[in-house]
Formats: C-alpha cells, structure tokens, sequence
C-alpha cells in the first residue's frame, strides 16, 4: 500500500521506510516560525526547561516573524516586541524581521513565503494555528502551543500523530466571480468546523491547480476552521518556479504514491459552485450571497492572511475600481511587499492604491490589524455593535474586538461589492 | 502524577468553545512567566464566552467572579469541538490559573487538546456521548479515571468517558518535557533554571 504526500514527508523526517495513520512518530523539524504574541511565552517556557543561557538547537531553521499587536500604543504589546528582539540578539538569529526595521514583513504565513521559508517536502510548526497555509507549497506544516515551540527550539524535534488524509477535487475552470476563499467556505459548510479533525485535506484537481500561489494559500489557510491538522497540495511548476524563485536551498518535490489510501475523496464541479458567506458566529454557517441581501453592514474588512494578499486586492480593486464605498471600508495588506505592490500593480494605469483611496477606503499598515481584535485601539476593530463583511477566517464571537458585533467572512469580491452597495452582495452583479 | 479522583463542580457550556472565548486576544500580552501577571490569564477565563452561553442551561453564570482570579467551578463540561480555533497555548493555561483541572467534552480541537496535554495544564477527557444535557452549572460531580466514568449524583447518573489513549503516557508524566526526560530524550534535570547540560 502507497503512501499519500503527508504520509511520505513523515516518514522520511522520522527516519522510516513507512507510516500509517494513527501512529506517533518524532519528526525532525526544518523551520520553527514563531511570533509576538506566542514567541515571548515560548521562549520563557525554552528557558526554563533548557536554562537561562541554553542555545537554540539550530538558529537558522527558526523564524522569528512579530505580526500582531504592532501598530498599537498597548505596553504589554511593545514589550513582547522587545522580548523577541533580546531573544534574536542573545541567539543570533538571522531571519528575525523587526518592528520599525526596513526588514519589517507583516503577517507571518505570507512573510514566510515571500521570504523563501516554505519549500515542498520540508516539515514546518509554527506557533500559530494558520501555519497549515504553507501546505500549498507541498509540505507538511501545522500550527502548535508555545509548549511544543520550546520543545522543538531546544531538540529540533516533535511527536506527529500521523493524520489520515482527505481529498477534495475541484474540477472545472474557475469562474470569473469564484475565488478560493469560495471554495473553501464550500467545504468548511460541507463538512463542519470539525470535519476533518486530526486530518489532512488535500485539494486537487484542475480548477485548483489553474489557481496561483496565493489562492492556493487561501485554500490551506482555512483547513484549521474545519479542524484539519494540515493542508496540502501537490507541488506543480506554480510551485517549484514561485519557491525557486525565493530560496537557493534544495528541496524535494513529492507526490502522492499511486495506490496511496486516502480517508475520504469529495468532487466539486467549479461551475456548479456560488460565492458564499459565513455568517456569524461560525465559519460553517455558510450560505449564497446571493441568499443574504437584504443584510445591511456597517464596516467591510480586505485584510488577513486569509484575503490580504495581493490577489485578494487585485479582486477588490476590480470591483471598486471607479466607484464609492457605501459603507467604512477597511484595506490593510498582509506584508510590506504586498502594500509596496498596491502602487506598483495597475488595473488601466491606475494603481490599486489609488483606487482604493478614491473609492473612499481606509488603508492600514500591514500586520494582522482587527483580524483577531487585538488591544483596543488596533486600525479596524470592530468595538461595538458592528456588521462587518471580512475577508478574514475566523467570525467567533468577539474575534474581530466586540462580542457583540457580528462578522460575515466572504471573498474579495464579494467584500467589495458589499463595500459598494451597503448591503451583502453577490460579485457577478458588478462582473 | 494525576490522582484517580477528581471533584469538583462543573462549569456547562455548549459547542465550539472556541479559543477567543477561551481567553480573549486583547488578553494574550500579559506575561505567561510572571506570577502577578498570570493571575489575570485566570480573571479573564471563558471572558469570551457569549453572555447566554455562560453556565448552561440558563446562561448568565460568570465563570470567574468579578474581582478574582480563581472560580468555583473546577471542572468544566462541553459538548464538541471544544477549544477550537487559535493555537493559543493561554487557552488552557487560564483555565489552569482559574483552578480547572479536567475538562469534559464530546471533543477537541487538535492543538487545544495536544497544548492541554504536552503542557501538562489540565485533562482533557472525551465523553463517549453528548452529556452536557445532562450537566447544570453548579452540580458537583466525580470523575472516576480508573473506570472511565463521570458520576453527576443531581442527576443520579454515570456517563462513560473513552480512555485517554496514548496520550496517557504524557499525561501520567506531566506533560512533555517531564515524559522526554523519563525516556532519556532530554538530560537536563527538571526545573533547571541554570545552564543547560545537554540538550536532545
Ligand atoms: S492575519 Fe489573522 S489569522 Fe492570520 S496570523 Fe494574523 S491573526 Fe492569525
């Protein structure tokens, strides 16, 4: 019996010939991401078990990457900044990517690609659950706690449950008013925030490998909402040239075995599918836009690791592109290389930052912003009773600041089209 | 080393408990290593949780009361999917500091589960069935871990939980560095705030 790609990775950074799903194994680590509000705790926890002057097992597999609370004037915030800035120094940890440094990134699972930290075949934890967005550079990458962080900071080792793998084929060619974030809210409404616990989902088929990079990280970003452990797609030339491109290191490429088991196997046909919305408070409270239009929104929100990347704004900026925001409207890139592409990117000579600012949008500074709330007074919050349409992951009560607010998560289109009627809005009414 | 017995009164909540309701972001600056700071890791405990949800069946109960760091509930039962969303390892950590030693539930979220594990913060126990119905905020229960069982005399009953699994070995040993150490893997001495002898 052949193995799947996850399965593979396993085995080979465990030193075995195989795995099956359901046994423990210790894997070797090649990247440890870690960041501002979980770095400090981790360290802590890595000093105390370790000791005061104990060294990293390998300074350059660990990435240090402050996202967060950064635009903030909240103390304790600036604090854990400067935690990880004492860490990087004692350590001599290169890849540190510092608050007010021209080296700043900005969210961490898109700073981790740009930067050439994902390549397929590799094992990457980071102390943050989205870390399974690396996944769509055809390795196995999972989120861990501050715990499982010192652990792997001291022995560059971790225990792996191996998972069982899912598969989700999306056929067909996309249509021009579908995106990523459609197809995985697709299946999050399918299978439940809790349908794929302690599983892999792989996504394939022809509609996914037409995607670029980006929407192909939108896809694993979201497999935690359907409490998958990992994401994973197979690496193609996409992949292979975009990684290529960043890193000088080897990697190897791997694919499924031919006669590999796989848990459970959904086909999607593309042309079939609806822009969709999750309504609060549950990312599998999904629904058709088109369903929701009478929903009138206060506040509209492009931003996150989820729909802040430059394809995210491209979308955006289609639809906005010569008109008004009826609505607050909040744009707040993932990195500093995306907000540097929001003047550099043109849609007939006008660039996506100008754009936004005439159609009446708030353009923030890159980092997670409101996506998960953050000290009071963080650039989009949502404070009150708010209705907001995000192109963000999550809608929990009170993630995005107030308990009392209530947060529909949808597409780039589908936010911007919102953003111009004030209401939610099906994208094919301006496609 | 856990006991084989644990009592104490339950906390009820419902499913999705989600890590933001857990602790709440705007909590998660506060020092993890600092005593005085912990403290409001266990002040603000299941802060998140909608005020309807708090305490069921009725709802409205504050799991930690105003002013304190501790509550009075050292046990808390949930239907599925508890502690999902955020890999926050202060999820647990809170519901440590605020005194909970076991938590109940249908199921977990991987991450929530494995922190609460390799921290050695508290149990997770899964129910075989969904029992939280069966549970009112306040009633004061036992845990059997031998027999795998949670007694709610209110209700004069017993439910069955499903044995820890291979977790246990960490569990029993204290979380994952205690369970590294007792298998050779790491040779610093617990506790060593000194230099580190030898790692892996
Ligand atoms: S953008 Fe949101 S989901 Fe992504 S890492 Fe930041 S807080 Fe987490």
């Amino acid at each position: 019996m052949g193995m799947t790609i996850t399965e593979k990775i396993l085995a080979s950074h465990s030193g075995r010939d195989k795995v099956v799903p359901g046994e423990n194994v210790w894997v070797d680590v090649d990247v440890l991401m870690t960041h501002d509000v979980t770095g400090p705790g981790t360290i802590s926890i890595f000093k105390k078990e370790f000791g005061e002057n104990a060294k990293l097992w390998d300074s350059d597999k660990v990435v240090v990457i402050p996202d967060h609370y950064i635009f903030t004037n909240d103390q304790h915030a600036q604090r854990n900044v400067n935690f990880l800035r004492e860490f990087v120094k004692d350590q001599q940890i290169q890849n540190y990517y510092d608050v007010g440094s021209s080296r700043y990134k900005g969210v961490c699972h898109v700073a981790l690609p740009e930067e050439g930290f994902t390549r397929p075949g590799e094992v990457l934890f980071g102390t943050d659950s989205h870390t399974c967005t690396a996944g769509a550079f055809g390795e196995f990458a999972t989120g861990i706690g501050n715990t499982d962080g010192a652990f792997i900071m001291g022995t560059g080792k971790l225990w792996v449950k191996v998972p069982s793998t899912m598969r989700f084929v999306f056929e067909g060619e996309m249509p021009e008013y579908l995106m990523a974030k459609d197809l995985i809210l697709q299946i999050i409404g399918d299978i439940g925030v809790d349908g794929a616990s302690y599983q892999t989902m792989e996504f394939a088929g022809d509609a996914v490998y037409s995607l670029n990079i980006e929407e192909r990280m939108t896809l694993c970003n979201m497999v935690i909402e359907a409490g998958g452990k990992n994401g994973v797609i197979a690496p193609d030339k996409k992949t292979i040239d975009y990684v290529r491109a960043r890193t000088n290191r080897t990697f190897t490429s791997i694919q499924n075995d031919e006669d590999a088991q796989f848990a459970f196997e959904k086909i999607y046909d593309v042309s079939k599918l609806l822009p969709l919305v999750a309504k609060p408070h549950s990312p599998e409270n999904v629904e058709p836009a088109q369903n929701l239009s009478d929903v009138k929104v206060d506040r509209v929100y492009i931003g996150s690791c989820t729909g802040g990347k430059l394809t995210d704004f491209a979308a955006a900026a289609k639809i906005l592109y010569g008109k008004k925001v009826a609505v607050d409207t909040f744009v707040v890139p993932a990195t500093s290389d995306i907000t540097k592409s929001l003047f550099e990117t043109k849609i007939d000579g006008k660039s996506l930052h100008s754009i936004f600012q005439e159609a009446g949008c708030r353009i923030g500074n890159p980092s997670c912003g409101a996506c998960l709330g953050g000290p009071d007074d963080t650039f989009g919050r949502l404070n009150g009773e708010e209705v907001c349409v995000s192109t963000t992951n999550r809608n929990f009560p009170g993630r995005m600041g107030s308990k009392k607010a209530q947060v529909y998560l949808a597409s780039p289109l589908t936010a911007a089209s919102t953003a111009v009627t004030g209401k939610i809005t099906d994208p094919r009414k301006f496609l | 080393m856990q006991e084989n017995k644990i009592i104490g009164r339950v906390y009820v909540v419902g499913d999705n408990v989600d890590t933001d309701q857990i602790i709440p972001a705007k909590h998660l600056v506060y020092d993890t290593h600092s005593p005085e700071e912990r403290k409001l890791f266990g002040k603000y405990a299941m802060s998140g949780v909608p005020e309807e949800k708090s305490g069921l069946p009725n709802g409205g109960i504050k799991f930690v009361k105003e002013g304190e760091h501790k509550s009075e509930f050292t046990i808390i039962v949930a239907d599925k999917n508890f502690g999902c969303g955020s890999s926050r390892e202060h999820a647990p950590l809170a519901l440590q500091v605020a005194g909970v030693t076991a938590v109940v539930a249908q199921s977990y979220a991987r991450i929530f589960y494995r922190n609460s594990v390799d921290g050695g913060f508290l149990m997770p126990l899964e129910s075989v069935e969904n029992i939280h119905g069966f549970f009112a905020t306040g009633d004061e229960v036992k845990i059997d871990l031998v027999a795998n069982t949670i007694i709610n005399p209110s209700a004069g009953k017993s439910f069955a939980l499903r044995p820890i699994g291979d977790a246990a070995e960490i569990i029993n040993a204290g979380g994952l560095f205690a369970y590294a150490r007792q298998i050779g893997m790491i040779k610093t001495s617990e506790g060593s705030f000194g230099e580190a002898k030898s790692n892996v």
